[in-house]
């Protein structure tokens, strides 16, 4: 295979990037001056990421679009954005996605 | 530092749905690491030294396809990417924190971290002891990786197949996004992000996940900066 040595400097490398990342603008906050717009685009970034992870997750069966009902990832999640609407409750919210995802698993 | 305890425990006992939707992603990234012919040792430092699932499992990929170190580093960065605007998003909630803290919550800013701790900080904001909050959630799911990686590795190809338990993490990311969509730039910004998600979800390196949120961000912004009187504020 050829590596060795190589994998632990790819690994060490890829992991000060990754750290690096992280790291860059909780420590660069302060030491300029942010603009207002960008401020307020922040504010969009939990919504915006966790949508964005969401929805292919309920969506996208083995590579390809499934909006069928046939889809029980799909109507587990429908079910559980309904139980969060409603009750605003974490645990609730998982224990009734993962019920329905059961029962229709086996309908 | 009781008060500091109880953050630390807050932030552990959020994380723990997210912990049981980890546990057989850490297993099955083992399981693969190993099998793309990594050594169990470097698999389970990779947990460690990366400490980011979905660039480990790319990472085990390009290993088994033989591909240069260049390539796996690039993939690793781009897969990752993401952290940024994590880290941009969290930055103003830990401005006041020494350098040795800023270190290590950053070494632990993931996904699953990341999610519970910006909710936790949007609704309460800061106080002395909130980042212990971060360091509950972070730290939970850094040893709930480690272990379940050794787990995966140990147990290799025997491995069960399908774990529904995955399902806990879109489950609980549901639970948690759900709650913030009161204003229409949020829910505009959640709607677009998800179609652009959908759209882009071909693109290669988890670009798509990056496109997306942006996209998302760009909407919710520019609907808020439109009309002020259009949400319920």
């Amino acid at each position: 295979m050829g590596y060795g040595m190589n994998i632990w400097l790819t690994m060490l490398i890829g992991g000060l990037i990754t750290f690096g990342m992280r790291f860059s603008l909780i420590y660069l906050f302060g030491k300029f001056e942010i603009p207002e717009t960008m401020q307020r685009a922040l504010h969009y970034v939990p919504p915006a990421v966790l949508s964005a992870i969401i929805v292919p997750e309920l969506l996208i069966q083995d590579g390809s679009l499934n909006i069928a009902f046939t889809n029980i990832r799909l109507m587990a999640g429908l079910v559980a954005i309904v139980t969060a609407w409603v009750s605003r409750n974490t645990l609730l919210t998982i224990l009734v996605g993962m019920a329905a995802l059961l029962i229709f698993g086996w309908l | 530092m009781r008060e500091a305890k109880k953050f630390f425990w807050d932030g552990v006992r959020a994380e723990i749905p997210l912990l049981i939707g980890v546990f057989p992603f850490g297993m099955i990234y083992g399981a693969l690491a190993l099998n793309a012919g990594l050594s169990a040792f470097a698999s389970q430092m990779m947990s460690s030294i990366v400490f980011a699932g979905s660039s480990q499992f790319v990472t085990a990929q390009l290993v088994q396809d033989a591909a240069p170190g260049f390539v796996i580093i690039l993939t690793i960065a781009v897969v990752n990417l993401r952290h940024m605007l994590y880290s941009a998003s969290l930055a103003p909630y830990l401005k006041n924190l020494s350098l040795k803290w800023k270190f290590l919550l950053s070494y632990l800013l993931t996904d699953e971290a990341y999610a519970p701790s910006i909710i936790k900080y949007k609704k309460e904001g800061v106080n002395p002891f909130s980042h212990w909050f971060l360091l509950g959630a972070g730290f939970s799911l850094w040893f709930t990786w480690q272990v379940s990686t050794a787990l995966g590795i140990f147990l290799g190809t025997e491995m069960p197949e399908d774990i529904p338990l995955e399902f806990a993490l879109p489950l609980t990311f549901i639970a948690m996004v759900v709650p913030i969509l009161k204003k229409r730039p949020m829910i505009a910004a959640a709607v677009s992000a998800g179609i652009t998600a959908l759209l882009a979800y071909h693109l290669p390196f988890k670009l798509g996940l990056i496109l997306a949120a942006l996209v998302g961000i760009i909407i919710g912004t520019v609907l808020e900066g439109r009309k002020p009187l259009w949400g319920t504020e």
